[in-house]
């Protein structure tokens, strides 16, 4: 990834990458950010600049990497929040932007086929947590398959609130995305995951995404995407003539109860154990993002 | 191939499948499935999602019923049924891969009217048991009980599944677009190789031991949190839609 | 429906249910009419339920409902994809897990009217799903409808010619239609009313008043007692 330009911050959806004063935590490892990362992150986001999203990335180049992060945010002294474990491993960069708050930026282009990314996201009892990305994540061709796994597991009265940029899926890559998170009796987690389809105007690649989410010992929801096999992308039962696929999962007890609804082109989805999902399909990137998001002002 | 699988997927078994169209009715309402090219796509995307997993499911309740029949209990063990530990938890299973309330409500009438109809037709306390702990089980996990009493194994249980995950709407297509049932009935036999690689895949899917250490009941509900989870997103809203839809010919 | 439902593994030989009781016949022929009289006039000797198959809506539901003649919860539709014979003769599923599910909510009771969706003459209802069936025919198709028979008009245990008012418009001769049904239909009776002007439901309600007698003579069990019934 190059230079990668703020997220996309439509209304009502997650904060923007704006940092704040970073405090650095006791057992902290970093990798320097390059320079451009590092003026994006300090430069307020342009709205301009969300269609660009993926778009302006130069191609990989690069051999492929194996790399394991991780977070652990445990409850500190004084109610505050400490981060035990901030542990950054190129490509997948790791950067306090609020007490509570990481970045993740990717200090590569990629992932590219034949990378083995793994990010490891711990939640202590009472802590709170979120972790967002500051540009989308674009999959690329490479030797293989690509493999992003998350691991999370949240505390009880731990909550985190997972909300990275869409992944796009570069024409010709072969990407699988594994996320395991686990929540204990009186933890709760907000999750988003965006796949687009294809840079402007391109044919996606290959993904195999699989979500298991647990709570409590028991499962909560288990969905897997598959893009990329045009018989199946385009029939009007999977994801019709939708260009993104996404959806917002509540775990836990929420503050506010969720609504079932169903409007254009997404659906609030009370799921059987304590949880909602929120499903959207979309033409693009911003309207998935819109659709996503809740009317309230802490939406995702 | 038992031939208890020709009842089972039978689209004239009186469980109620009659009055269910996948997903068919409001896609064919908002102008997704307009035609007979549209049906085949609608179907095969059914299938390789929904249906994938309804047959994986199947499967392992099938495999878990096996278990559970009175002649694969050994002397001293449980005299019969049982299982309630297994079962719920299998039901769960089918709960967190079915994120559309609408859609669980019509897998669990769907399923509790199979077991329903199975128990007078294939009597068993494997199936009694199943009652006990879920009522209204999804109904690929009755289909699976069902099938394992019929004397089926898991492969026919996954085909059943499979099966039925399209020809409820491929019916309800012939009836509300006036296709032509017999380009219809085409577009299903062409599926007949998906159908059978779905089906073999979820029979090899892992499934608890069929012979458990003595005392228990075979339950390793972890094994079934690896069984596939293919979402239809469209399938969702679609099923949604057609809940609060205020005219409608199929109840899902 | 819900989907707490407790077990309910009923023997299918009727005993501690209530009576089943189909009432078919074409659409249009005032088969909810008639639903609604025989709730307005059995409802306050006995415990009723009533299960509707709308073709395309809630329509006959909504309809009963807001007639007020029973309580609303007591009204269960059931969706019969297109196909409402089907629903109440080769696959009875549904409509047998509404009854069961009004029969475990609000049981004991003693009467369960399922309404057809309406059908053509040849359609009646499952054995497995109506002890006993009305089918109601209208003199508007004209009075050589029973002449024709079909298994409706036939087999039905009751046969309800309705909408009598209509019978000078529509030139339909009653006398003809009584003696054709009488001669196809074995002795089994045949009443004639006009649920519009009031006329001959009461007559129907004895006759069904009868049935739910000589049900709960015969399958009454010392678990579920049923109530005294004032004719
Ligand atoms: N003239 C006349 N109209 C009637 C009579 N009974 C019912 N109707 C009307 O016939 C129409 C159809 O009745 P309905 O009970 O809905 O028929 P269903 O389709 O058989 O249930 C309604 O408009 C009723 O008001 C009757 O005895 N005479
Ligand atoms: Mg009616």
């Amino acid at each position: 990834m190059t230079t990668p330009p703020p997220p996309a911050t439509p209304r009502a959806a997650h904060p923007p990458a704006t940092p704040g004063p970073a405090t650095t935590p006791p057992d902290t490892h970093r990798t320097a950010l390059p320079h451009s990362a590092a003026v994006h992150l300090a430069t307020a986001p342009q709205p301009s600049d969300a269609r660009r999203g993926a778009v302006a990335r130069g191609p990989g180049g690069r051999r492929a990497m194996t790399a394991h992060a991780a977070i652990a945010a445990e409850m500190g002294g004084r109610g505050r929040v400490v981060l035990s474990t901030l542990r950054s491993a190129p490509p997948l960069t790791l950067r306090q932007t609020g007490p509570e708050r990481v970045h993740l930026v990717a200090t590569a282009a990629g992932p590219l086929g034949g990378d083995r990314l793994r990010l490891d996201v711990r939640v202590g009892p009472g802590a709170r947590l979120e972790v967002a990305s500051v540009a989308s994540t674009l999959v690329l061709p490479g030797r293989g398959e690509s493999v992003m796994v998350v691991e999370a597991h949240v505390e009880a009265g731990g909550r985190l609130v997972f909300t990275p940029e869409p992944t796009v899926l570069a024409a010709g890559c072969r990407h699988r995305m594994v996320v395991r998170l686990t929540l204990a009796a009186g933890a709760s987690a907000v999750w988003r995951e965006e796949i687009v389809f294809g840079r402007y105007g391109e044919a996606p690649g290959r993904c195999h995404s699989r979500f298991d989410a647990v709570h409590d010992g028991r499962p909560l929801l288990r969905q897997e995407f598959v893009v990329g096999d045009p018989a199946v992308d385009g029939s009007p039962a999977v994801y019709g003539d939708a260009r993104c696929v996404g959806s917002v999962l509540f775990a836990g007890d929420e503050p506010r109860p969720l609504a079932a609804e169903v409007g254009e082109g997404r659906a609030v989805l009370p799921l059987a154990g304590p949880g909602t999902l929120v499903s959207a399909l979309a033409p693009d990137a911003v309207r998935l993002r819109e659709r996503l998001a809740l009317p309230a002002p802490d939406g995702p | 191939m038992n031939a208890s699988l020709l009842l089972l997927a039978d689209s004239r078994l009186p469980a109620g499948g009659h009055a269910h169209s996948g997903g068919a009715e409001r896609a064919v309402a908002t102008g997704a499935v307009r035609d007979e090219h549209d049906l085949a796509a609608f179907l095969h995307g059914r299938l390789t999602t929904t249906g994938r997993v309804a047959a994986s499911l199947a499967a392992a309740s099938c495999a878990l019923a096996t278990t559970l029949l009175p002649d694969a209990t050994p002397a001293g063990g449980p005299a019969s049924g049982g299982g309630e530990a297994g079962w719920t938890a299998l039901d769960a299973e089918a709960d967190a891969r079915t994120a559309s309330p609408a859609q669980r409500a019509a897998a669990r009438t769907q399923g509790r009217l199979l077991l329903r109809v199975a128990r007078r037709i294939w009597p068993s306390p494997v199936l009694d048991g199943l009652a006990l702990a879920v009522p209204s089980p999804h109904h690929p996990v009755a289909l699976g009980a069902v099938a394992a009493v019929a004397g089926c194994p898991p492969r026919d249980a996954a085909l059943a599944a499979a099966y039925h995950s399209v020809t409820g709407p491929a019916t309800a297509a012939v009836r509300l677009l006036g296709l032509d049932p017999v380009a219809v009935h085409r577009l299903l036999a062409t599926l007949s190789d998906t159908l059978d690689a779905i089906a073999g895949t979820a029979a090899a899917s892992p499934h608890p031991d069929p012979t458990p250490p003595e005392g228990s009941p075979s339950e390793a509900p972890d094994v079934w949190a690896a069984l596939p989870a293919h979402a239809a997103p469209a399938l969702d809203l679609l099923a949604e839609q057609h809940v609060r839809a205020t005219t409608r010919l199929f109840v899902s | 429906m819900g989907t707490d439902h407790a077990d309910h593994h009923h023997a299918p030989d009727g005993h501690g249910r209530a009576l089943r009781l189909g009432i078919g016949g074409p659409v249009g022929s005032g088969k909810t009419a008639l639903v609604a009289a025989l709730c307005r006039t059995l409802g306050p000797s006995m415990r009723l339920g009533v299960v509707t198959n709308d073709i395309y809506t809630t329509e006959d539901a909504d309809f009963l409902r807001r007639a007020g003649v029973l309580d609303p919860a007591r009204i269960v539709a059931v969706e019969t994809g297109c196909c409402p014979h089907t629903a109440i003769r080769d696959d009875i599923a549904a409509n047998i897990d509404a009854v069961e599910t009004l029969e475990e909510r609000f049981g004991p009771l003693d009467l369960v009217i399922v309404e057809s969706g309406g059908d053509n003459l040849t359609a009646t209802f499952s054995r497995g799903l109506a002890d006993k069936q009305i089918f109601v025919l209208d003199v508007s198709g004209g009075d050589k409808v029973p002449r024709k028979g079909g298994p409706g008009v036939t087999s039905a245990d009751l046969l309800v010619v309705n909408k009598t008012d209509l019978a000078p418009m529509v030139g339909a001769d009653l006398t003809v239609m009584s003696r054709d049904a009488a001669a196809v239909r074995d002795g089994k009776p045949v009443l004639f009313t006009s649920i519009r002007e009031d006329r001959g439901a009461h007559t129907v309600a004895d006759w069904v008043t009868g049935m739910v007698h000589d049900w709960r003579h015969v399958h009454a069990t010392p678990e579920t007692p049923h109530a005294t019934l004032h004719p």
